[in-house]
């Protein structure tokens, strides 16, 4: 069967029913065949992080994954995730730092550092953070204003409720 | 398309992953993680006819204690490793080394068989294997077998694997309370393949120093072995450290740097052990 397979996914909350060939790959999928054109494509080889998407609540490189791979899967964007205010005040940070030039990078810095932020208790050492990003490329920004507006969500959203 | 065509198909069971391999021949993969294979694909390094996505076998997947030993399935992803309380408690060298496996997103779908089967000559977990006197379980069309991981590694992505074989499973036997661990390795960027890296265990009835990114699979270092068994300073068994082991020079780091890594990295790991703070 090297035809198209058919997939029913959730992606940003939606139903998604579609036919694809095997070999395209879930971020592709999402940006030429549903139009979501904020998650990016770099390299193709799992090394930039400017593909990052959510699967089934965990970020994962939408480069290596096949659009078949994900059926039955919920995934969510960067559009997704905007539109349920889950990144606000991450976006509000990276804007005031200058966390951002050309934005390539800005969507997959995003996701994984919300998923580092969801997954603790404690404010994370900026070694961590730095840790946690160290699979996304950004060549604009020298990764320093990116790891402030973190360190600074980080304090107020984990630092704050304690 | 950045990759060639080829069939999809999926396995719900081992015996399914065994009978469709056979069905689609030898230029099928079985597809787990993908985070090597589909990269490769991505360059067309890989072209292969068909891929078997063996990645629902829900019975490979997860961490458990058996008698004497701990269990891992081969479809366990490194961050349920790095997650995983029996790990903590009782493979703190697994613990340490899978930190060091790639960056979060792709520990989040990159799996333990997989790393194994693969066979890069810079990965942890192979290394760890050997140094844990692993067993790798494997599945095929001849029925299902154990290999010792020492004897598993073969050579540069080269396993005891043959056509058609998964790994199902790794058992580790529990080490001795009294063990102690040493993992280390030097890395130009945090989740970048090491360019040097040790696994060892010192354990009273066994000593395993393991190096990967050293030669074209995991190597023991058997005159580090001795000496240390020998009760010799950590200076001078890290002088031991590379001796009478092939090393590959790559373009991380030639042959005579990787022999001085080799030799670094075993007296940190040494002292580290010695000293009473170390619990690991
Ligand atoms: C940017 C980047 C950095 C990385 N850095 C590191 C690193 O520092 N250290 C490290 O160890 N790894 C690293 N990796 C590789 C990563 O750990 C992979 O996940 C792992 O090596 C392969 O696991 P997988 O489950 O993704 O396998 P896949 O990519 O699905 O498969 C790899 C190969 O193994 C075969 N295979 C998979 N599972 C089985 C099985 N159960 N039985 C038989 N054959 C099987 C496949 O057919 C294929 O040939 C990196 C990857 C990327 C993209
Ligand atoms: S495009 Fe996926 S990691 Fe670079
Ligand atoms: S802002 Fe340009 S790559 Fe990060």
């Amino acid at each position: 069967m090297t035809g198209t397979q058919s997939i029913t996914l959730h992606v940003n909350g939606e139903a998604v029913h579609a036919h694809v060939e095997p070999r395209l790959p879930l971020v592709d999928f999402l940006r030429e065949h549903l139009g979501l054109t904020g998650t990016h494509v770099g390299c193709a080889h799992g090394v930039c992080g400017a593909c990052s998407l959510r699967v089934d609540g965990r970020v994962v490189r939408g480069c290596l994954m096949l659009a078949v791979q994900a059926d039955g899967a919920t995934v969510e964007t960067l559009e997704g995730l905007s539109e349920r205010v889950a990144l606000a005040d991450l976006q509000d940070a990276f804007h005031r730092h200058n966390a951002l030039q050309c934005g390539f990078c800005t969507a997959g810095m995003l996701l994984t550092a919300a998923e580092l932020l969801e997954a603790r208790d404690s404010v994370p050492a900026r070694a961590e953070i730095r840790a946690h990003i160290s699979g996304n490329y950004c060549r604009c920004t020298g990764y320093q204003a990116i790891v402030d507006a973190v360190a600074e969500v980080a304090a107020n959203r984990i630092g704050g409720q304690a | 398309m950045k990759t060639n065509a080829f069939a999809y198909r999926r396995a719900d069971t081992v015996e399914d992953a065994v009978r469709i391999a056979r069905e689609e021949g030898d230029e099928a993969r079985f597809l787990a993680g993908g985070q090597s294979l589909l990269a490769a694909m991505n360059f067309r390094l890989d072209e292969p006819t068909a891929l078997i996505d063996i990645s629902r076998i829900e019975d490979l997947r997860g961490v458990s204690r058996g008698d004497g030993e701990i269990v891992i399935g081969a479809l366990t992803r490194h961050a349920d490793v790095e997650a995983s309380p029996v790990i903590a408690e009782h493979l703190p060298l697994v613990a340490a080394a899978i930190r060091e496996v790639a960056h979060p997103a792709i520990r989040n779908r990159g799996t333990f068989g997989g790393s194994l089967a693969l066979a890069d000559p810079a990965a942890e977990l192979p290394a760890c294997a050997v140094a844990l006197d692993a067993r790798i379980h494997i599945a095929g069309p001849g029925g299902a077998r154990a290999v010792a991981a020492d004897d598993f590694f073969r050579g540069l992505y080269e396993t005891a694997l043959e056509p058609g074989e998964l790994v199902t499973h790794v058992t580790v036997p529990l080490p001795a309370p009294e063990a102690r661990h040493g993992f280390a390795e030097l890395a130009r960027r945090h989740g970048d393949y090491a360019m040097t890296g040790l696994a060892m265990m010192r354990a009273p009835e066994r000593t395993r120093v393991v190096y990967f990114a050293l030669s074209e699979r995991p190597v023991r270092a058997r005159a580090a072995e001795a000496a240390i068994e020998r009760g010799a300073s950590p200076a001078d068994c890290a002088a031991v450290a590379d001796e009478g082991l092939d090393v590959l020079g790559d373009n991380s780091a030639s042959e005579a740097t990787k022999r001085h890594y080799a030799r670094v990295l075993l007296r940190r790991a040494l002292e580290a052990i010695a000293s009473p703070e170390t619990t690991s």
